[in-house]
């Protein structure tokens, strides 16, 4: 009962960010790729609700920014500027969810741009598009684990399954996938897809990459489960009553291993999202000027920027609460599958 | 004998398999790196033909297959057309770095977290177990990237390291213990970051195996007969636990060298990595498929390591493996 609640509350949080990254047309204030060339990497700016002589005002502002006086690259804030923050208000186009066209954020500003996590070398808000990149990361993470895990399931239940040559053969090409280190294979596979294309053709390529590189342990896992699901006896009854290969998978094997798929979704879920940041960090995944977490980060293979404009790290603070909540519920998952085997040893029904 | 016969055969099997799997997959590519020369109109398509005939491009995949095998036989491993020469030397070169990064992290890694999973193990409950295991919990979700450019960050803002490179551009004129300081130095960054990156699962692996084995009658009477904490954890405990700890070494060479990969391109250290990246690139394909070899050969040796030492820590494979 308890791991339940803690499988709930985890699901909450996630649930939680992922309407945050779903919905990041209303939530940030600006477009993605509206550039501002007036004020490439500004740094982070806060917001304020007490002014300079201490009295309050309601909705919060900010100071326009201004550079400091003998610099080129510090900034002030022009304490003489004040731009109050306006909530619910209309800004730039979007689409929610990728189909509703909208205008509505949840704050705005006119006049001038507030950074919350600063601005990158093109000057576009890079809370915007820590929140858009979200979005094209977590769902190429998400739909790699899909491809995946159906993958799996399929390899692993024909091998399982029908055994033979068929299970030979599949379990070879497995631990081939197995045997390499993960990276240098998900390498070897970008290697030879095509390279410079468009972000819409670099992400299908990106999810091609993630199934293929991941259906090897699911696969096995799938494969265990229906080897042991296939004796049962409730099975064998459906057999000998003449139900056919494709119902028996169908019906009675498929559920069985439903607690593996969603364990091994809770583990390859993150890893798949941490896949896609390594290459499109690298170049060799979401091309710009279309934000993903991982290109987010790539500026900081110049050593200039890495030394001079540390807000450019920001992003990779940012994504660290989904990888804890993906780590958090695949643990819950797992305490939930080890208790239920402790309770069927003890003959207890759950 | 018999057994570590087996085994390097099933080594050697792997390695063909998955080079016959990355050339299958390479010849799903689309363009060559002679398609970068076709743009150049200085180059003549006399010349390019006679260059895909040179490098037997427009051979079918088999005779591709058997020509490479023969390269491997001559200590080639295929032609670099980005480097213009031979794979082998250029992968050489680049391994030993990629070795000396993950041998020494290796080293380190195990060496920090036997003894603190030991301990963590052994206290069971305590303040230091809770805290090591929120440690362990804390660097187990920050991704090897985040972790990785965050240290970057850390030591460029602060100099403790040098953030780049193998050595220092005035090598050459050091004294040869100056030499070895300055590889320290220029080798303690990517190494911190591989070993933070290992640490996590090893500890917690080698905790719950010690666990496990604590509990165990025969070490109760082993305590019980007076035999001293130290000798009991170390000499006792540690080898009834070893079994699956030398499973998790095979598996961890694999992470370290994933982790090293990326690694090595974050901070530039003249690997296995970045020539990788550069090789995909360029979609210099004979590189692409040396790397991943050498990953492989990387791994299969690391896990013979892995059964060598299970030969020698656990009897009962000895017995089953002279039965056979």
């Amino acid at each position: 009962m308890r791991q339940r609640r803690q499988i709930l509350g985890w699901l909450l949080v996630l649930g939680a960010l992922h309407v945050l990254v779903a919905c990041a047309g209303f939530f940030a204030p600006y477009d993605p790729v509206q550039q501002d060339r007036e004020h490439p990497y500004l740094p982070p700016m806060r917001v304020h609700v007490a002014d300079e002589r201490g009295h309050l005002h309601l909705p919060p502002f900010f100071y326009a920014v201004r550079v400091r006086e003998g610099s080129v690259n510090q900034f002030d804030e022009d304490t003489g500027k004040a731009f109050p923050l306006g909530f619910l208000t209309t800004g730039a186009r979007y689409r929610l969810l990728g189909f509703l066209p909208c205008r509505l954020h949840l704050f705005g500003t006119e006049g001038a741009r507030l950074y919350l996590l600063g601005s990158d070398g093109f000057g576009r808000d890079q809370f915007s598009r820590i929140l858009y990149g979200g979005q094209v990361s977590l769902l190429s993470g998400l739909l790699g684990a899909g491809c995946t895990l159906f993958m799996g399931a399929i390899i692993g239940a024909v091998a399982g399954f029908y055994g033979g040559w068929r299970d030979v053969l599949l379990m070879r090409l497995a631990e081939l996938f197995l045997a390499l280190p993960w990276l240098y294979l998900l390498f070897a596979l970008r290697a030879f897809l095509p390279l410079a294309v468009s972000p819409l053709k670099a992400f299908l390529v990106v999810i091609v990459v993630l199934a293929t590189v991941g259906w090897a342990r699911p696969a096995r896992l799938v494969r265990a489960v229906v080897l042991s699901a296939k004796e049962r006896d409730f099975v064998r009854a459906a057999r000998g009553f003449g139900a056919s290969n494709g119902y028996l998978l169908r019906r009675h094997i498929a559920p069985e291993t439903s607690s593996v798929l969603l364990t091994q979704a809770a583990i390859l879920i993150p890893q798949f999202v941490l896949a896609e940041m390594t290459l499109s960090f690298l170049g060799l995944g979401i091309p710009e000027p279309a934000p993903s977490w991982g290109n987010l980060l790539a500026s900081l293979q110049q050593y200039s920027v890495l030394v001079s404009y540390w807000w450019m790290y920001l992003p990779a603070v940012a994504i660290v609460p989904f990888f804890v909540g993906y780590q958090g519920f695949a643990n819950a998952l797992n305490l939930h599958v080890a208790a239920d085997k402790i309770e069927e040893k003890r003959g207890v029904p759950s | 004998m018999n057994y570590f016969l087996r085994r390097l055969l099933q080594g050697v099997l792997l390695l063909i398999g998955v080079s016959f799997l990355t050339f299958l997959f390479s010849t799903l590519a689309p363009g060559n790196y002679l398609d970068e020369m076709r743009l150049n109109p200085q180059i003549s398509s006399a010349t390019l033909a006679a260059l895909r005939s040179q490098y037997q491009l427009d051979r079918p995949l088999p005779i591709r297959y058997a020509r490479w095998m023969n390269s491997i036989a001559h200590g080639e491993l295929g032609y670099s057309f980005a480097y213009n020469s031979a794979v082998a030397p250029l992968l050489w070169v680049r391994a030993r770095n990629t070795l000396l990064l993950t041998i020494t992290a290796t080293l380190l890694a195990w060496g920090l977290a036997l003894p603190l999973g030991i301990w963590s193990a052994e206290r069971r409950g305590g303040l230091p177990d809770r805290a090591l295991s929120w440690a362990t919990s804390t660097l187990l979700v920050i991704p090897d990237l985040v972790l990785g450019l965050g240290l970057l960050i850390l030591t460029a803002r602060s100099a403790w390291f040098p953030t780049g490179g193998l050595v220092s551009v005035a090598f050459e004129n050091l004294s040869p213990l100056r030499k070895l300081s300055d590889l320290l130095m220029h080798m303690a960054l990517p190494v911190t970051a591989l070993v933070l990156s290992a640490l996590p699962i090893l500890i917690r692996h080698i905790r719950a195996a010690m666990v496990e084995v604590l509990g165990a009658p025969h070490l109760r009477a082993a305590a019980a007969h007076g035999i001293p904490h130290r000798k009991l954890l170390y000499g006792y405990a540690l080898r009834a636990a070893a079994n699956p700890l030398i499973a998790l070494f095979g598996f961890s060479v694999g992470t370290l060298l994933s982790g090293s990969l990326l690694v090595e391109i974050i901070m530039s250290w003249p690997g296995i990595g970045p020539l990788l990246l550069e090789a995909i690139l360029a979609r210099d394909l004979y590189v692409v498929i040396g790397g991943v070899l050498f990953s492989t050969v990387f791994l299969v040796a690391g896990n013979f390591l892995a059964d060598l030492l299970l030969y020698w820590a656990d009897p009962r494979i000895r017995t089953t493996a002279g039965a056979r």
